[in-house]
């Protein structure tokens, strides 16, 4: 488990406790992260909307750091949208000799797109990083019904991505799975959470917010798990703001790594969890005090189908028997 | 020395607007051989035909070349032509200066210098061509029927009437394939059953049609005529020649299964009958779900309740083999997986997301809700009704590029029903456009809108459940707006796809499909239901998606087909066929395996060869199935075969005229 790391910008101010809660987790289960020195913004929404060229040479230059630094190792990027970034610049260069010579030209580095980006979820996602996990459990969620919210650029476009089910992901189930909790099934996993429109178009971006957060109610989620610092701050600052007008949700918004950091039995501060708007640190303190969920015992289910069966014979089967 | 005679055809002016006849005819005198030539306004028509007749007498021709357009148009007119005169009709080359020339170039002078090449090619071939002669083979006069949908059943029938025995074989326990599971037919809303159901009998009970159903063709070799044809008659372990199809055994019966025939929405027995209707009206043993016969339990009380004693678990898999003149495909379709590609409407996880042959046995009379449109989860009727349009058709990135056709006309009568079943009900329709181009269709979709259905120009691009509602999501493409629908039922109308086992069933036909697996016919415009193995022709939705009219209008005209062969006592073979040089032969077999018709065999023959008798292995080619492809031509080492009326002696020549 040894990765390159880009954090992004963040990770340094709005998503601070993604940062923290990532660099805690990883520690607890070895995992290496070795942080790309002297990386840049990747360019983010603002430069793929204004020029072409620009949107391919800010996250380029900081994979070519990464070939000049020599690991070898895949880039592992917790926030969405620099993972979206970093992912089209591969395939830019891969795709097209011209572009990987422009690229070259514009960041004035040797850029050979040698090595793959992941996103920080699909790091964990991996069986190693899982049974790692596992081991350093020591509370479980004991059945808090999360909504595993993927977002939109983690698994879209799938051709550029490609990770995970485009509509039904399933990689965050399966981590939540791990630590005690309980995925509820709800149908908004990969929907836009309106991003920086939620900014410069509120009237526009509200909305996707608040249907989110609607059906994940609907759904009985108890909490919304995220995995970019985007929709983390989306969520959990309109969902504060919603609640002012009308105390509507009670649903605190969290990222992957705060749980499982939590399930490891950190300290909520030693992960920021206290930065959140909507309170947070209460609905995991009062999951670790509920009762353990019962395993349900699959032979008794089975042998109950067997006793239906039974009943379901008419007298004359039996009576041949 | 021979005596060519060069015809150039003006096509009207198709060629004379773009080549220089005058230049060609005159190129054309100082050719080798050429002794005579001539231009002609139309050299197809019956004049031009008869100059020819006239100059190949008056200047003692003996071969002819016609430069003019595809020898696919009109090479066997001209052959027709020849066999009235003094000269084999295989003494004749078309140079093609219409298709391959005037239509595809517009520079005057350089298409008269292809035309030009054309014709010397021409002339230099047809100085090698030798005198060919048609043999005949005798035609067995029964047909086989591989489907027993509404397709091949017409086609049996119509088969059958004419005094010719068919054998319609099935792989389900029942004749009647999709039709018979519809409810009602657009536009005239006749319905389905009833007008289905009496040509099951009628195929039934003809006394020239053998109904072989739960059979599958297992092997097919030989060529038109005389096709030799082993049929599999999987275990029924029901005895059907004793059997009266009282019932008894279905009642009895304590395994439930799934039924395939209700959409997975209803039940059946082990032993069962697929519906009521069922031609032949008797039961069958689904040997994965019985009991005794799925080692699950000593059960066994079908055959101790069955008054005729006709159930035998000991029961096996018949081979059966017969000879067949003419074969008719008419395997049908099936509907796309829809759940394993559109996650986004939810990939089958909410019940009430239904497809239309789903609908179609909600609304049946004799489906599982008795006509009475009750949604699958709760059994609810539901007020609201999405219906999806083109859930798999035209969407290259997710489904099929193709349209499905019929899909556009049955979900204006999904709307229909849905309005006219349930009180105060709201049909909302999705759609990308709607296609109805047929005899009172566009009436029947104008009908369907007065009845108020709500017709959306737009894809649906999610369907999600909230609230006990299915919520979808989608665009009105005409006001730019996204909408969104609560609905409590929604009906997916999904693509056709060529039935499962299609392949099995070309290959064991050698014929193509397309790249969507579709049977390809010979000719997309003038041979629709042949293929490309003669004898060998289609039926219905295997060759592509069709509407019912159009599907038995298909199948008669492939029984048409059948019996032009089998009006004939001996067919004519194609004499352009693979010859092999014995003396040359090594008797490798690579021919063999490269034909793709298995026309060419491998056989010991006995040679004198220095005062010895010995034997060698050659190969030897069937001149029945032999298609004169020149595959093998092409691949055998020491060029032991040569086709015929395409020698490598003839097309030596006609690279020389080219090149040197």
């Amino acid at each position: 488990m040894k990765y390159s790391y880009y954090p992004g910008c963040s990770l340094s101010s709005t998503g601070l406790e993604y940062g923290l809660s990532t660099r805690y987790v990883a520690k607890k289960i070895g995992m290496e992260l070795h942080e790309i020195p002297d990386w840049n913004c990747c360019g983010a929404t603002a430069a793929h909307s204004m020029n072409h060229d620009l949107a391919l040479a800010l996250p380029a230059r900081n994979l070519a750091l990464v070939e000049k630094q020599g690991l070898g190792l895949e880039i592992a990027i917790p926030c969405a949208a620099c993972y979206s970034r970093m992912k089209y610049a591969i395939q830019a260069a891969r795709s097209s000799e011209k572009e990987r010579q422009k690229i070259e030209e514009i960041i004035e580095m040797p850029y050979e797109a040698k090595n793959d980006a992941i996103c920080l979820l699909e790091a964990f996602a991996r069986e190693d990083a899982q049974a790692a996990v596992k081991e350093k459990i020591v509370k479980s969620l004991n059945g808090l019904k999360v909504a595993s919210y993927y977002g939109c650029l983690l698994v879209r476009p799938a051709g550029v991505t490609q990770f995970d089910d485009n509509e039904n992901p399933q990689s965050m189930d399966n981590l939540m799975t791990l630590i005690g909790a309980k995925p509820v099934n709800w149908a908004f996993k990969t929907e836009c959470c309106g991003a920086s429109h939620q900014v410069d178009a509120p009237k526009v971006a509200r909305p996707l917010i608040y249907n989110i957060l609607r059906n994940a109610k609907a759904n009985g989620a108890e909490a919304i798990v995220t995995a970019c610092p985007l929709c983390m701050m989306n969520l959990d600052m309109r969902e504060f703001e919603f609640n002012k007008a009308k105390k509507e949700f009670d649903i605190p918004v969290y990222y992957f790594t705060e749980l499982l950091g939590m399930a490891m039995g950190a300290d909520p501060k030693e992960l920021g969890m206290e930065k959140h708007f909507t309170p947070a640190v209460a609905r995991i303190k009062e999951a670790f005090k509920r009762p353990p969920e019962e395993e349900k015992p699959i032979k008794k289910a089975k042998a109950k189908v067997e006793e239906v069966k039974e009943e379901e014979k008419p007298k004359e089967a039996i009576d041949n028997e | 020395m021979s005596r060519t005679g060069v015809f150039i055809c003006h096509c009207g002016t198709n060629i004379a607007a773009v080549v220089d006849i005058a230049k060609v005819v005159e190129k054309a005198k100082s050719m080798p051989n050429v002794v005579y030539v001539e231009d002609n306004k139309y050299t197809c028509s019956e004049p031009g035909q008869q100059a020819i007749k006239d100059a190949i007498v008056k200047h003692k021709l003996d071969r002819i070349v016609i430069g003019s357009c595809s020898p696919r148009m009109h090479e066997p007119t001209f052959r027709k032509m020849l066999a009235s005169t003094e000269i084999n009709p295989y003494m004749l080359e078309i140079a093609n200066l219409r298709e391959q020339c005037s239509w595809v170039h517009t520079d005057r002078e350089k298409a008269t210098d292809k035309a030009i090449d054309l014709v010397r090619m021409a002339v230099a071939k047809v100085a090698k061509n030798h005198a060919l002669f048609t043999s005949s083979i005798p035609v067995t006069k029964r047909a086989l029927v591989v489907g027993g949908g509404i397709a091949g059943i017409q086609a049996a029938l119509d088969i059958a009437d004419a005094g010719y025995p068919v054998t319609l074989v099935e792989r389900e326990p029942s004749l009647g394939g999709k039709m018979v599971m519809l409810d009602k037919t657009f536009p005239t809303m006749d319905c389905s059953a009833c007008i289905c159901t009496p040509k099951m009998v009628d195929a039934g009970q003809h006394p020239n049609i053998t109904v072989m159903t739960s059979c599958e063709v297992e092997k097919v070799s030989g060529y038109i005529g005389n096709f030799e044809v082993t049929i599999r008659q999987k275990a029924t372990y029901v005895d059907h020649s004793v059997c009266t199809g009282c019932g008894i055994c279905e009642l009895k019966c304590p395994s439930k299964v799934t039924s395939e025939f209700e959409q997975g929405m209803a039940q059946r027995r082990a032993i069962y009958k697929p519906f009521p209707q069922a031609v032949p009206a008797k039961p069958v043993i689904d040997a994965a779900n019985c009991r005794k016969l799925n080692g699950k339990a000593k059960c066994g009380i079908c055959q101790t309740q069955c008054p005729q004693g006709c159930i035998n678990f000991e029961d096996e898999d018949k081979l059966i083999t017969n000879t067949y003149g003419a074969i008719v495909i008419a395997t049908g379709y099936e509907l796309i997986d829809w759940k394993s590609i559109y996650g986004e409407y939810g990939g089958g996880q909410y019940p009430d997301v239904i497809n239309g042959l789903q609908f179609e046995r909600l609304v049946n009379a004799s489906g599982p809700t008795e006509g009475h449109i009750l949604r699958p989860s709760d059994g609810k009727e539901p007020k609201s009704v999405v219906i999806v349009k083109c859930v798999g058709s035209r969407d290259p990135n997710k489904g099929k590029g193709y349209c499905s056709r019929a899909c556009c006309m049955y979900a204006a009568k999904h709307a229909h029903q849905v309005l006219e079943k349930i009180d105060n009900a709201q049909c909302y329709v999705f759609y990308i456009d709607v296609r109805t181009a047929g005899k009172a269709y566009e009436e029947f979709y104008t009908r369907t809108l007065e009845d108020g259905a709500i017709y959306v120009r737009g894809r649906v691009s999610k369907i999600y459940e909230e609230d006990g509602k299915l919520i979808c999501k989608g665009e009105d493409t005409l006001s730019g707006q996204t909408v969104s629908v609560a609905a409590d039922m929604v009906v997916l109308e999904t693509a056709m796809v060529p039935a499962a086992g299609v392949e099995k069933v070309a290959t064991l036909m050698t014929i193509s499909r397309d790249n969507d697996n579709w049977l390809q016919e010979a000719h997309p415009k003038l041979r629709p239901v042949e293929t490309h193995t003669a004898g060998v022709f289609l039926a219905g939705v295997c060759q592509g998606p069709k509407d019912i009219p159009d599907t038995v209008a298909q199948a008669s005209a492939s029984a048409a087909k059948v019996c032009g062969i089998f009006s004939k006592a001996e067919l004519q073979t194609n004499p352009m066929i693979s010859k092999v040089d014995i003396e040359k032969c090594s008797g490798c077999g690579d021919c063999a395996g490269i034909c793709p018709y298995k026309a060419i065999s491998m056989q010991d023959m006995e040679f004198i060869e220095h005062g010895k008798k010995i034997t060698r292995r050659v190969s030897t080619v069937n001149s029945g199935l032999c298609q004169g492809c020149g595959a093998c031509v092409a691949g055998c080492r020491p060029g032991a075969i040569d086709l015929l009326g395409f020698t490598n002696a003839q097309i030596l020549e006609e690279v020389d005229a080219l090149c040197l």
